[in-house]
């Protein structure tokens, strides 16, 4: 019991209050900036609290005090040494359009795997429909199963549409929620080591394949094509990226052939992850007017050749998107418009 | 091991000084996110009543928009106030909580929006089941959303300068006419028993008038074993005068002399 409290507390009290009122401004001010002299002062009114914690904690035991100062210094030091850029500006214009192409790139070999998984499924699924005709209703989903292909182009190609005529914009909401809610969905399970990722990559394409198997075996392929590729060229990539997404994060968990701490291979990915995001909700915002908008309209309204080459169409784009947009130029060192984050 | 609601965050500068910060357990964390399912719900109902009412001019964009509306407002709402408010919601607000970066440092805008969108996975099966299993069954009570984005939440009791001059300063204080003593006593008593008469003396007009004589005669008590003072020095003194005389000796310091 060396330290005089009453002292020690009135010695401290005034540069507690300043530090205390510049934390105050720094928090509630994201965009103030300290000046050189001001940074300097910060940098010594928190030395100067960390050193007044450490005399308390070695010389008194007194915990108010003592608590006061711990969360005066805990807010200082997350302020001062901080080392990654800490803009809060987000940019979705060049993150999707810049840094999403470059992410996916990065990590092509998960969705190449994404894409074995699903197509494992798409044959899981078509080969079920084929073998056993009454899987159907145990693998289609969205109601897919209530009538044959043959009786559903009938209704749609003869005037009675199957149920978004008047609510096309309720129906693209709908959509783009929903195939977002997937998509995170796929992602987030990559917390499981990436076997809910696995799982559910494998469940989404059992139905595509059951779907087309369906059609295909009930000679509606134009009508398929014609009705999926518009939407799916865009809406299937975007959810295999999420797979993408979901793989990369269930590596990241497991960490095979790294010696990083989980810490450092978690924060060496995040920022990929949230370019993926953004980039996954771009396409599916997409995928979603053009089902809601387009993809419902069949012949005699918009013949089938326009609606697989308007869909071919978007695939090629989207490819040359993906591998082609974003490729660093040589002479403009760029930074991460979100975070750098390692 | 599965922490207990006194668990700590330990962090040590490079400084080398180390703090800890409280780490908040489930059930505060369940309270706070309740509160913030019913904001939520709070908020979709006036988005579905303000497109209602002007639903009729396009109902079916109106129609659209509202799902987009609700779905933004799931996802948006915990992610740009934890933004905003540094690593805190509505709810987490009122039960005093706050998200911040495991290492102390700054938050970050990556680190809410992943632990946010990963409440897909830890919402599962259903009621957070999995996100509460792992809140209890990590050391730092993080959910797998936290765990992702290198996160805790912590407590965050309200934080006032301390003012012990009204306690100690400013009063005669007959002990300190013995130095030799009032070293001893300081020599004597260890920090745990001394920060237990200082916490007894800050919080006394918290206790019932019963406990409060109960707990400053032990208290007395223990002081008087300890070290004895002249009776003509104590002469007069109740209990709580000699805590508080005792304490003033123990936190005020060497620097003697009596102080009126």
């Amino acid at each position: 019991m060396i330290l005089d409290l009453e002292q020690f507390i009135r010695n401290g009290r005034p540069l507690w209050s300043e530090l205390e009122t510049i934390l105050t401004r720094m928090e509630t001010e994201p965009r103030w900036r300290p000046t050189l002299a001001e940074a300097t002062r910060l940098h010594y009114l928190y030395e100067r609290a960390a050193a007044d914690l450490g005399r308390l904690a070695t010389f008194a035991s007194e915990p108010m005090t003592r608590r006061y100062l711990e969360s005066l210094v805990a807010r200082a030091y997350g302020e001062i040494h901080e080392a990654r850029d800490t803009s809060m500006r987000f940019r979705p214009a060049t993150q999707f359009l810049r840094e999403f192409p470059r992410a996916f790139r990065r990590h092509l070999r998960w969705f190449a795997w994404s894409a074995v998984i699903s197509l494992a499924g798409v044959l899981f699924g078509a080969m079920a429909l084929v073998l056993d005709p009454d899987s159907r209703h145990a693998t289609m989903a969205y109601g897919h199963d209530r009538q044959t292909p043959s009786e559903r182009v009938h209704q749609e190609e003869t005037g009675a549409p199957s149920g978004v005529g008047g609510s096309q914009a309720r129906f693209a909401g709908f959509l783009m929620t929903h195939n977002l809610r997937v998509s995170l969905t796929t992602l987030a399970l990559g917390m499981t080591g990436g076997l809910g990722t696995v799982i559910s990559l494998f469940y989404n394409g059992v139905i595509l394949g059951s779907v087309a198997a369906d059609y295909i075996n009930d000679g509606q392929s134009a009508f398929l094509a014609g009705w999926i590729l518009p939407h799916g060229t865009i809406e299937i990539p975007a959810i295999l990226i999420a797979g993408q997404a979901g793989l990369l994060l269930g590596a990241a968990l497991i960490g095979r052939g790294s010696r990083d701490p989980l810490r450092l291979r978690l924060a060496a990915i995040r920022s990929d992850l949230l370019t993926l995001i953004t980039g996954i909700t771009g396409l599916l915002i997409w995928a979603g007017l053009v089902e809601g908008f387009f993809s419902q309209y069949h012949e005699p309204a918009v013949p089938y050749a326009l609606k697989i080459a308007f869909g071919l169409l978007e695939l090629l784009l989207l490819i040359l998107f993906l591998t082609r947009c974003g490729r660093d130029n040589p002479r403009s060192p760029t930074k991460h418009p979100l975070t750098t984050d390692h | 091991m599965p922490p207990s609601h006194t668990s700590l965050l330990r962090l040590r500068t490079p400084e080398g000084i180390a703090f800890d910060l409280p780490l908040a357990g489930p059930v505060s964390r369940l309270v706070a996110w309740m509160l913030d399912a019913l904001i939520i719900a709070l908020l979709c109902s006036v988005i579905g009543a303000l497109f209602s009412a002007v639903g009729w001019l396009l109902p079916d964009l109106a129609a659209g928009v509202m799902l987009i509306a609700f779905f933004v407002s799931q996802f948006g709402y915990a992610i740009l106030l934890e933004w905003r408010w540094r690593g805190q919601t509505l709810g987490k607000r009122l039960m005093r909580l706050r998200v911040v970066d495991a290492t102390g440092h700054k938050l970050h805008l990556s680190q809410i929006v992943l632990r946010n969108l990963l409440r897909t996975v830890d919402v599962l099966p259903g009621s957070y089941l999995i996100g509460g299993l792992a809140c209890c069954l990590t050391p730092r009570a993080q959910r797998l959303g936290d765990l992702a984005a290198n996160t805790v939440v912590i407590r965050e009791p309200r934080m006032e300068q301390p003012d012990l001059t009204q306690l100690l300063a400013g009063r005669f204080n007959s002990l300190r006419s013995r130095p030799h003593l009032c070293a001893r006593l300081r020599q004597e008593v260890p920090p745990a028993e001394a920060a237990i008469a200082l916490q007894a003396l800050l919080r006394r007009d918290e206790l019932d008038p019963v406990s409060r004589a109960r707990l400053f005669a032990e208290l007395a008590t223990r002081f008087r074993d300890r070290v004895a003072f002249p009776e003509d020095l104590t002469e007069g003194l109740s209990d709580e005068q000699y805590v508080r005389a005792a304490t003033d000796l123990l936190y005020g310091g060497p620097g003697g002399g009596d102080r009126r």
